[in-house]
């Protein structure tokens, strides 16, 4: 993958792309995050963190419209997605990239088809083009030549890669990422983690990560949000270095040092 | 030298023979993938028909926008360009555009992964298929076997399984049932006093419809019908269970755990469709002989009091019996097929769904045949 610096510097562009305004999150009645407020700019590569059960993933899942806000709404660019309707929704969901936790390919196809369906229901272009560009999405996970083989027939490591092979078929504007790293070792995670920030500045992509590996918070993410599960709260935004350096919050420093800090505060 | 081609209000390609050995691509225009973008097979050919071409160089001073089309087009210009020993100069496209192209090289294409697409000869194929059917036996016997060996641990009471699950089972393949077999039995019931109503009452003899519907139904129908019913119902529903199971390791996590999953998962489900389903085939006899009553008394105009009468005086313990077994046995098969099938399951979600087709097949096509010897045997036997 060609030695890679990890760019520091903010993206140039700093427009807000996605805003979660006021959002609490419930399953009927129980609430499980309220009040949740933050701003992702174009280009970011934003991590969403807490503890084990704090709804991680359940605000992954508000972000891309699997599941209704209890309150508050989120906004992408300057178009409001709780309150915009199917079609429009729809237009919007197109230009996500998703990878799921388990790749969620789809067993009854090849990696290629599972890459082309999303390009040959959206776009005009023949089969054969579709071949080529599946082909170069699953190259840039480092999968070539795996273009025929069924999901079952890779180890789950390369099943994520081709979910993200499937994620980034549309070229799309936003990559959402449900613990990218989880089930991966060491090196493929950090290969993941550099492939993420070059797809982010190749692709101009902003990026949203559910994750609680530390190494890629700082390897990669530059904004963030920190969900606690005892308060039900968002205790703290910002970049993750940041946070480390400064925050005074106990909790916020015990997750970002392993639980080595925060005893003293 | 100067040649031209596809030039448009989208992206568009074009190539000038700079030097003698060096050929100009010069790329322009909005390139994005939901348009109709040049294909590489123009410049392939361009590549390939040049003699005397060492080195291409790109000009990209005229493209505005670029994405996964542009990709991929290069991708293909370079793996053209490495078959005729070319070299690129990539110093004219974009940093990202050069970076991404780069990545996509640099994981080479694994050597001989890919699928071997060729077909078989039509014999061979045969053969294969019957090898398979032959070893499916083999599979079919090795089940069979295990399941004996968890009976005989069931008799000396080490079997390892949750009472609440076969209470579970049972409710499911047992009460849960009731309904689809009301209906149906009823239905079958009706069906037969009618075909037998067109015959009989030709000859005036139309009180014997209480002896087919009675015969009918206690020795095969009532048997037939109910297992047809528990193979679409629990056959299909126990290989999907266990399948996905399968699928989810869960059936792993148990044998390492050290509790056999067949006597965990195979024998509760077993004992409980044994159980069950003479139960099922006893209350599907009752229905059906209520259904032909319903025919009998409502359109063939006889009395209820005779027509009970016929019935009872039919009813013989042997004949109803005789269904009891044939149900029980049945039973055996269904619970045999579903979980078999489960366990043969794959590691995808659509194999689960082959599972549950191959077993409801399976158990349809193994009760039917067995009915079929049934009738040949009890005839033998004079029963």
């Amino acid at each position: 993958m060609g030695s890679l610096t990890v760019p520091q510097t903010a993206p140039t562009k700093v427009r807000p792309h996605i805003t979660v305004k006021n959002l609490t999150m419930a399953y009927g009645s129980f609430v499980l995050m309220r009040d949740i407020n933050f701003t992702v700019h174009h280009g970011d590569i934003f991590i969403i963190m807490g503890g084990s059960g704090c709804g991680k993933s359940t605000l992954l899942r508000h972000l891309i419209g699997l599941k209704e806000p209890a309150t508050g709404e989120i906004v992408y660019g300057d178009v409001n997605f709780t309150r915009a309707d199917l079609q429009t929704r729809e237009l919007m969901l197109r230009r996500f990239g998703i990878l799921y936790q388990g790749g969620a390919l789809w067993s009854s196809m090849t990696l290629a088809q599972n890459v082309g369906l999303p390009l040959g229901e959206f776009t005009d272009l023949t089969p054969a083009q579709i071949r080529e560009i599946a082909a170069l999405k699953l190259a840039l996970v480092g999968l070539s030549g795996f273009e025929d083989f069924y999901p079952s027939e890779i180890s789950g490591g390369m099943q994520k890669r081709a979910g993200l092979a499937r994620a980034m078929a549309l070229d799309p504007e936003i990559l959402f990422f449900d613990e990218p790293s989880a089930g991966l070792d060491p090196i493929s995670s950090s290969l993941l983690d550099d492939l993420i920030l070059e797809l982010r500045d190749n692709l101009g992509a902003t990026v949203v990560a559910v994750t609680h590996e530390l190494a890629s918070i700082f390897a990669i993410g530059n904004n963030c949000v920190f969900l606690d599960a005892d308060s039900r709260l968002q205790i703290a935004t910002g970049d993750p270095k940041d946070l480390l350096a400064n925050s005074s919050d106990p909790r916020v420093r015990k997750f970002l040092t392993r639980g080595k800090d925060g005893g003293e505060h | 030298m100067n040649e031209t081609s596809n030039i448009g209000g989208q992206g568009a390609v074009s190539v000038t023979r700079a030097a003698d050995s060096n050929l100009l691509i010069k790329l322009s225009g909005p390139w994005h993938m939901t348009r109709d973008v040049p294909s590489a097979a123009i410049l392939r050919k361009e590549l390939e028909s040049a003699s005397a071409l060492k080195t291409v160089s790109f000009d990209t001073s005229g493209l505005t926008h670029w994405d996964s089309g542009l990709i991929a087009f290069l991708v293909q210009t370079s793996t053209a360009c490495r078959a005729r020993n070319i070299e690129q100069d990539r110093s004219g496209l974009p940093d990202g555009l050069r970076r991404l192209l780069e990545l996509a090289e640099a994981v080479p294409e694994k050597k001989g992964t890919r699928s071997a697409t060729a077909r078989a000869p039509f014999f061979q194929r045969i053969g294969n298929l019957t090898i398979g059917y032959g070893l499916s036996v083999g599979d079919f016997m090795a089940f069979l076997g295990d399941l004996t060996v968890a009976f005989e641990k069931l008799a000396s009471g080490n079997a390892r399984f949750r009472r609440v699950d076969l209470v579970e089972v049972i409710q499911d393949c047992g009460a849960s049932a009731v309904g689809i077999v009301t209906l149906i039995s009823f239905l079958v019931g009706v069906i037969l006093a009618f075909m037998g109503a067109v015959q009989l009452s030709q000859f005036g003899a139309s009180i014997f419809v209480a002896d087919l519907v009675c015969i009918g139904m206690t020795r095969d129908m009532g048997a037939i019908m109910t297992a047809i019913i528990m193979s679409g119902r629990t056959g299909a529903a126990f290989a999907a269970k266990l399948g996905t199971m399968k699928v989810t390791q869960e059936i792993d996590a148990l044998t390492t755990m050290g509790i056999s999953p067949m006597q965990f998962l195979v024998l509760p489900r077993v004992i409980a469709l044994v159980l069950m389903m003479p139960l099922l085939c006893l209350y599907a006899d009752f229905l059906g002989m209520l259904g032909g009553m319903f025919v009998g008394v409502g359109m063939l105009g006889l009395s209820a009091r005779n027509y009970l009468q016929e019935t009872i005086s039919t009813l013989t313990l042997t004949n109803l019996f005789g269904g009891l077994f044939k149900a029980t046995f049945y039973g055996f098969l269904i619970a045999l097929a579903g979980c078999l099938r489960g366990f043969q399951c794959g590691n995808s979600s659509s194999a689960v769904g082959d599972a549950a087709t191959q077993a409801v097949v399976m158990s349809i096509v193994m009760v039917v045949v067995a009915c079929g010897l049934f009738a040949v045997v009890f005839n033998v036997i004079g029963i």
